[in-house]
């Protein structure tokens, strides 16, 4: 006999635990996969997961794509937790990074310190604008964010096109559809040499302890909790409701906006058409996976980016598209959400008692 | 005179084309949010439609299979939606969400050995009087079953919710979940059997995508008109008929932004292809404005979990 109860309470441990067994369940329904397609299962994930981080370069290439699916996640757990349904990171992305370029491209050809934190201000307050579209129109007009901001990700994704391809395109770019290359004094540091990782992980780990610090220890954070929890509870306690979502929006915003600019002024260095593999999207798998938590959501950015590298690797070793990393951010996003389950209802296995018998 | 007047009808035949997958998918969708299940998968869906029609169309050479077998692929992935947001209660968004990067994934990998394979022609009706009949030839003739089947759909759809009884349960079930169970009837099998239907209505505008509209394989094909069906969904505020106007009026920017250079005129390309999602937009901030007009056709429970206490 099976027997279901729901729970009246969830422990923290269990709270924990169901993303670690939904990482272990998409290995297994990824080696599923690759078996059914032909591969050797073990071989293949072999090469999805422990080939791309074997040597140094590898593992700079990690952090290198978990430094914006980590920021963007970051802010979208602000969103998340007060139910802001956000869901358009990746057109906030895109339009930071448009409104970086911009800068960067009046830059052009100037030396000195500060032109590279203009960049970075205008991208990130790029993005906070574009965020606010969505939420001014939730707050005042009633509008349902999720639609909204998802249709706003064509909107920006077509700006980039139109812009990199007329007004910004590269005089002497033979009408290649990409900006001139940034000036060095617009670039990322780079770290260490030889490597592609830059300085934009210090503003996400700082981005990390900020947001820590802000939904942990300050009076806005609690707000953003309880609303989450509970909007009556939110009310009746005289939350103005409206700043908080915008508020949340703004944070939102500007995590992606400061993603896409240190995309462009890091690894890419221009403004062309893909300056972003869809990371506004899978940084909401992020943030699941990341339990909303600042901590969490370092580590499942490490996971997730390992998808991207995998999917990379897997091209080239196997010859599968490079679309397949989306099947593992898929199946991750499944099992967590279905193990979720076991947060809220137990599940007893009961023997039949000897006096039933 | 006759023949400008025969390119307008050509225009309205091809505007008619490529509304297709949007009225279906959206019927489709339509019919999942009327139960008040919020599916954002419908993207994914159709993809998945998109390869398994054309992949069994190369493999059986049959193309009545292929789409039949679209519509299952369809259905078959959105139990996986169904198991997770009705059995094991998880969020909609996040659910669908999933669904669709998880399925334009899948649709790549099983896709992997059908590019560059070149599609097989479907059978048109009536092609005869396309050609004799002017203006009106080319848009009531010369089109596949599968086009006729859409632009009756939302009419059947409209029938079905507001005169059978099953529509009526749909309806039920949407805006007062609990109500309805207490009246005796299974929430979770009815929002089951919706989610599953939409599915179903996804592969099937997937799959006339890769089997008659472009018909070939192409990583990603669908290009987001999924994201568009669930917006024409709202853009309708809920009601079959207007799903079938809105789908013209996104078919017709689509025609229109390729016949742009051809005519002359100068405006960018990609402002005309945002305009159908920034017409989203506008549509949803003026209905949401009037909360007596939105509530009219909404679903209450839309996008909501139902537990019953056993």
């Amino acid at each position: 006999m099976i027997k279901i109860e729901k729970r009246n309470d969830v422990s923290p441990s269990i709270y924990f635990f169901t993303p670690i067994l939904a990482i272990f369940l998409t290995l297994f329904g990824g080696g599923i996969i690759f078996y059914v397609l032909g591969f050797n299962p073990v071989e293949a994930l072999k090469f999805f997961f422990i080939t791309p981080i074997s040597d140094l370069y590898g593992f700079s290439e990690l952090l290198v794509k978990a430094t914006p699916l980590c920021l963007i996640a970051i802010g979208l757990s602000f969103c998340f937790k007060s139910n802001n349904w956000n869901i358009g990171a990746e057109g906030q992305l895109i339009f930071g990074g448009i409104v970086g370029g911009g800068v960067a491209l009046l830059f052009y050809g100037h030396d000195g310190f500060y032109v590279l934190p203009i960049i970075i201000l205008s991208g990130a307050i790029g993005g906070m604008i574009f965020a606010m579209i969505p939420a001014v129109l939730k707050t005042y007009l009633n509008t349902n964010e999720i639609l909204v901001s998802l249709m706003l990700v064509y909107v920006a994704k077509l700006l980039l096109d139109y812009l990199v391809v007329g007004p910004w395109s590269n005089p002497e770019g033979f009408n290649f559809p990409e900006t001139r290359q940034f000036s060095e004094s617009a670039r990322m540091p780079i770290l260490f040499n030889g490597l592609r990782i830059h300085a934009g992980i210090f503003i996400t780990l700082i981005t990390v302890f900020l947001s820590w610090l802000i939904l942990y220890k300050t009076y806005l954070g609690f707000q953003i909790k309880v609303s989450g929890l509970s909007l009556k509870t939110a009310k009746y306690a005289g939350y103005k409701g409206k700043t908080m979502i915008i508020i949340v929006f703004m944070i939102s915003g500007a995590c992606a906006g400061l993603a896409g600019v240190g995309e462009i002024t890091g690894p890419i260095g221009q403004l062309h058409r893909n300056i972003s593999p869809d990371y506004g999207f899978t940084a909401i798998i992020v943030a699941f996976l990341g339990r909303l938590n600042p901590i969490g959501i370092i580590f499942a950015s490490l996971i997730v980016a390992l998808t991207y590298l995998g999917a990379e690797t897997a091209q080239i070793f196997l010859q599968v598209p490079k679309y397949t990393g989306q099947v593992f951010q898929g199946m991750i996003l499944f099992f967590l959400l279905g193990s979720d389950y076991l947060l809220f209802f137990k599940i007893k296995f009961l023997g039949l008692k000897k006096n039933e018998l | 005179m006759s023949f400008d007047l025969n390119f307008i009808g050509i225009l309205i035949g091809a505007i008619m084309a490529s509304s297709v997958p949007l009225i279906l998918a959206a019927s489709g969708e339509l019919i999942t949010e009327r139960s008040g299940v919020l599916n954002l998968g419908v993207e994914g869906m159709m993809i998945i439609g998109a390869i398994s029609g054309f992949a069994l169309m190369v493999i059986t050479d049959n193309l009545f299979l292929a789409v039949i077998g679209s519509m299952i692929s369809g259905l078959i992935i959105s139990i996986i939606f169904g198991v997770l947001t009705q059995s094991l209660l998880t969020n909609h968004v996040a659910t669908g969400l999933a669904l669709t990067i998880f399925g334009i994934g899948m649709s790549a990998m099983i896709g992997k050995n059908f590019v560059g394979i070149p599609g097989k022609e479907f059978p048109l009706l009536f092609v005869n009087f396309k050609e004799n009949i002017p203006f009106l030839g080319p848009i009531l003739f010369g089109h596949s079953i599968i086009l006729y089947f859409a632009f009756l759909l939302p009419f059947l759809t409209n029938y079905f919710l507001k005169k059978t009884k099953i529509g009526l349960i749909i309806r039920a079930v949407g805006d007062s979940p609990t109500s309805a169970s207490n009246q005796g009837i299974n929430v979770t099998l009815v929002r089951y059997s919706c989610i599953l239907y939409g599915g179903a209505m996804c592969g099937l505008a997937g799959a006339y995508l890769s089997l008659i509209y472009t018909p070939q394989w192409i990583e990603n094909m669908t290009g987001g008109r999924g994201w568009i069906a669930l917006a024409l969904v709202v853009f309708a505020t809920w009601s079959p008929i207007k799903v079938l106007i809105g789908a013209l009026i996104f078919g017709g920017i689509t025609i229109l932004q390729l016949h742009m250079q051809a005519v002359g005129l100068r405006i960018p390309v990609q402002l005309l292809s945002a305009l159908p999602y920034i017409m989203t937009i506008i549509v949803l901030v003026v209905i949401s404005r009037d909360s007596r007009k939105i509530k009219l056709n909404t679903p209450t429970s839309l996008g909501q979990i139902f537990y019953k206490e056993k």
